[in-house]
């Protein structure tokens, strides 16, 4: 597979620079098997002695520093067994510096002084370079947070033979039934800090569980996956059983033509197009005319049930309760009933285009602002059954694959289904199809939500983490049949 | 220092029951520069010096990476693989076997004219400003944007089969961005390719070569001109795709289904598996007697993002026939799974992104041997057709059958000559059928060996480098305007 969309991709790697970031595709850990579960990787004396090691070497006029830490650990299978188990574990110290109203940034994973201290230097060096910039505000001073709670003890506790085990009931299973079972099991610790010269301190660490899996059966699959900092919540055996009557049920997929259809689409399947979406509520691309949302702020594009809101401080959220410069994350009422109502503002671009911030800015420096990385959608109290026995004739979509956006603006997005796709006649599942690709207008299908589920935690594989309902969707455009 | 390193992780997997281990020492420099409308967008320079550790105990496979290169943190690492190998074995069906491979005590380096670590940033700066400011020089452009990327890897290799690999690899990239919203419609045009442009294993020359700013008017004044260029039409017809294109289309199309891991299943979970299972090989009609398609890691293929000396996990690079003349010849292997296809030897395709990734199977540069058409005649020798250029959208199903690309412009042929400019060109279709459609190829002369520097795959993620000569190609009977159709 080749990248995302460079706006989101760039957006999200600009997040994961710092403590923006949210969930932890880089997280970087030591397997806690080993470790015997050290509470925290490094301790918070380090952050503070890396910190306050920066500051002294620093000869800029404001100083920030970032120091991320990750230990993470993923058991994966195929075949009915495990073929790659791995841990990994690192540091990232990453310094910005502003010199004569000028920023840049340098970052290293070496902690002794003559590091830091090159660090610091390479940032100020970098900053002189080139022409002063035209919305630099001062840096932030101390600031108070609301508390998240994000890290659990036993998240960060799992050994490989804890994740070894669970994969091995999942496997005999696939086998039992012969079928044939591919996944992963990982589990993490991130934690991350944000200091500045000017007085700033942010904390914050959070645990990350996260187990997916496919059966494989003959001709067909099915895949279930879930993602919590609770490992708690996590039941591989539930999954595997899910992909597995899945997989079963989606055997001997028959063609149908391509076209219109109602939908239903399961929460991991609205997640994935829905989260194409979430860089155009940033202020920035409105002001660059590249989000969908130009000229489209306060009319009503969407459905009346269309409620979206970027809420860091869900209990099904997860990430840090502050920004890339340290700024409080607010919660933004995005869409409200249909219509798009606000945006994001990180501090630079909320002066210039005279606004507040709401703490969604990236770290500094980078050219794309700001962005939500906690949408919520509003839910509703239809179950799938329910939407699937209100059906005449339908497709039912377990997920979606390799989405990619056609057009930006009427926000067309393309791409296949996956893992089983279900054809449904008069308010009943009767058999499985081959797989389509669809080219729908994100704005029109946001218009055409007929019905929605509660919303959930959902995960999938092109967008992070958000909270989402199922939705069953009418007009749904299915452009073409693959093979399978 | 680095041999020392690795040395002792080797020493402490063996110590706790290691069968087989190899070490990576990896240093990593990187530069990043932006702008964005005459402001420098990002600005940053970053390094990692790591080592990650790849050990088979009681028949399995064990890993672990650690950038605490103390005694201490190096053995505990090393430690940690062959617990974690341990574990492994809790769910294992077959001891893992490895083909033979020599043993190499090597130094490898990619050759580059300019260190892009010592050009003044202000100069790179300067130059990207420059572009910037003549795309806005073209009214209707609402964003320009530049960038540029440097990467310098240094990376020791061992094994306890005695290999010590030392390789060295500078990158360098550039591109530029055009975009224009006007009414409802949001256009762009890139120079020399989107994904950031051209990437490859090259020294600041690269960017010097391409010319940015000398192209910026001209990307800029297309990208205002697709606004009141038609849609590209809906239907079946003859397409040419310029070499840019082309290169996407060989990685999605040949690159990831010939990767034999997905093949074997290996990747069923996240990038997907492929159609092209092992009955297929020798046997499959891929693509008609035009194509041959080789998949070449050599420096004499030219210094493309799958260019190196020694995969990651020892083997030499290695040019192997992917499709001679239209026929399905070979597989991208690596140690473990060359005897499934009944070789004795790894073709050399292993590679990990930084030194806390574990290698896996990956293109290297997978090519398209040039034809013998010059592109004029082949325009003049099509009837009716559409040529499309640059990359806009990319989807392809998790089997690798059927694919939708979508182009940022097109152009109309009729009666062999280029005439108006088509908005929005789309084409989808089935990989082989489509292959099978290649009429004509372009020669040497407008061959490029691209490099995508992006290209996602395995858990937990990697990001690879891989590299696709192509030239225009023209095919037949493909479908084209579905992705706009209502
Ligand atoms: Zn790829």
């Amino acid at each position: 597979m080749a990248p995302r969309k460079a706006t989101k991709r760039t957006a999200k790697k600009a997040a994961a620079r710092k403590p923006a970031r949210k969930s932890a595709p880089k997280a970087a850990v030591r397997a806690a098997g080993a470790a015997s579960a050290a509470r925290y990787v490094v301790p918070r004396a380090e952050f503070e002695r890396i910190v306050e090691r920066i500051l002294k070497f620093s000869r800029a006029e404001e100083t920030e520093v970032a120091v991320d830490a990750t230990t993470d650990a993923l058991t994966r299978f195929a075949n009915n067994t495990i073929h790659q188990n791995v841990a990994e574990q690192g540091i990232s110290v990453s310094v910005r510096a502003v010199v004569d109203g000028r920023t840049a940034r340098a970052s290293t994973n070496k902690t002794d002084d003559e590091s830091l201290a090159r660090v610091a230097r390479a940032a100020e060096d970098l900053a002189r370079l080139q022409p002063p910039s035209k919305n630099l505000l001062p840096m932030l001073g101390r600031q108070k947070y609301e508390p998240v709670r994000r890290f659990y003890p036993a998240t960060g506790a799992a050994t490989p033979q804890d994740r070894a085990r669970a994969v091995k009931r999942v496997v005999d299973l696939a086998a039992g039934r012969e079928q044939i079972a591919a996944g992963i099991f990982s589990t993490g610790v991130s934690q991350t800090s944000l200091a500045t010269s000017s007085g700033l301190f942010a904390c914050h660490e959070q645990t990350r569980a996260e187990f997916s899996v496919t059966f494989l059966d003959g001709d067909s699959s099915g895949w279930a996956k879930a993602n919590f900092g609770d490992i708690s919540l996590i039941d591989p055996d539930a999954l595997a059983e899910s992909a597995s009557r899945k997989a079963r049920e989606s055997r001997q997929p028959t063609e149908i033509p391509a076209g219109r259809y109602t939908v239903i689409l399961e929460p991991p399947a609205v997640l994935d197009l829905v989260g194409f979406l979430f860089y155009d509520f940033a202020a920035t691309a409105v002001d660059d005319k590249r989000s969908c949302f130009t000229g489209r702020i306060g009319k009503k594009i969407f459905g009346e049930n269309i409620t979206i809101w970027d809420d860091v401080y869900n209990p099904l959220q997860a990430g840090p309760p502050f920004d890339g410069e340290g700024v409080p994350r607010q919660k933004v009422l995005l869409v409200d009933r249909g219509v798009p109502k606000n945006l994001v503002y990180a501090r630079g671009t909320a002066k210039r285009l005279k606004a507040k911030p709401t703490g969604h800015g990236l770290s500094l420096p980078n050219e794309w602002g700001e962005a939500p990385l906690n949408l919520v959608f509003a839910g509703g109290k239809t179950s799938t059954e329910e939407m699937i026995a209100s059906t005449e004739k339908g497709i039912l979509v377990t997920r979606f694959w390799y989405i990619r956006e056609v057009d930006p603006y009427q926000k067309i997005l393309t791409g296949m289904t996956r893992d089983g796709t279900f054809l449904v006649e008069n308010g009943k599942v009767t058999g499985a199809v081959k797989n389509f690709r669809f080219n729908q207008s994100m704005i029109e299908m946001l218009a055409s939500v007929e019905a929605l589920g509660p919303a959930v935690r959902a995960a999938g594989e092109e967008s992070f983490e958000m909270v989402v309902p199922a939705m069953k969707v009418r007009n749904f455009h299915f452009s073409e049949v693959t093979k399978f | 220092m680095m041999e020392d390193w690795a040395n002792l992780a080797l020493d402490t997997a063996v110590a706790r029951g290691a069968t087989y281990a190899d070490v990576r020492v990896i240093d990593l420099r990187q530069r990043e520069l932006s702008t964005k409308n005459g402001q420098v967008g990002t600005l940053v320079e970053s390094e990692s010096l790591g080592l990650g550790v790849r050990v088979v105990a009681n028949g399995a496979w064990g890993f672990a990476s650690t950038d605490r290169l103390t005694k201490q943190g190096i053995e505990k690492c090393a430690a940690e693989a062959v617990a974690i190998a341990r574990a492994s074995a809790l769910a294992k069906l077959h001891d893992v076997v490895l083909a033979p491979e020599q043993t190499y005590v090597d130094t490898w380096q990619s050759p580059f004219v300019r260190d892009p670590f010592r050009i003044p940033v202000d100069r790179q700066i300067g130059l990207l400003l420059e572009a910037d400011a003549e795309m806005r020089k073209v009214a209707g452009v609402t964003i320009a944007e530049t960038g540029m990327v440097f990467r310098r890897l240094e990376q020791w290799f061992a094994s306890t089969s005695g290999s010590r690999i030392h390789q060295l690899k500078m990158q360098s990239g550039a591109g530029i961005v055009a975009s224009s919203f006007a009414e409802d419609e949001l256009q762009k045009r890139s120079y020399p390719n989107s994904f950031g442009g051209q990437h490859a294993l090259r020294g600041y020359e690269l960017v010097e070569e391409l010319d940015l700013v000398g192209n910026a008017r001209r990307v800029a004044e297309e990208a205002v001109a697709l606004h009141t260029a038609p849609q590209c039409p809906e239907g079946v017809r003859t397409i040419l795709l310029d070499s840019s294109q082309m290169g996407l289309q060989i990685h999605e199309s040949i690159g990831h289904p010939i990767e034999l891991d997905r093949v074997l299943g290996m990747e069923a979970n996240f990038a997907g598996t492929s159609f092209l299972t092992l009955e297929k090989l020798n046997k499959l009609r891929y693509a008609s007697d035009h194509v041959t398609v080789v998949a070449d890691a050599r420096l004499e293929h030219g210094p493309g993002l799958g260019t190196f000396g020694y995969d990651d996990e020892g083997v030499p690079a290695q040019s192997t026939d992917i499709i001679r003349d239209g026929r399905f010849k070979g597989y991208l292997t690596n140690r473990e799974t060359a005897a499934s296809v009944g070789e004795k030897r790894s073709n050399g395709t292993m590679r990990a992104e930084s030194w806390n990734r574990l290698p896996i199977i990956r293109m290297t540069n997978i090519s398209l041997l040039p034809g013998s058409w010059k592109l004029d005649d082949l325009i003049a020798d099509t009837d009716d057709g559409i040529y499309m250029e640059t990359n806009r959208s990319w989807s392809i199903d998790d089997r690798r059958y059927h694919f939708q690309f979508g182009t940022e412009i097109g152009w109309e042929i009729k009666g062999g000559k280029k005439t108006r400019m088509l908005k929005n060109p789309s084409y989808s279709g089935i990989t082989t059928e489509f292959w099978n459609s290649c009429d004509a190829i372009c020669s040497r002369d407008y061959w490029t060996l691209w490099g995508t520097p992006n290209c996602g795959k395995g858990q937990p993620m990697q990001t690879m480098g891989t590299g696709h000569g192509a030239s225009p190609a023209r095919f037949r009977n493909v479908r084209v305007g579905i992705a706009f159709s209502r």
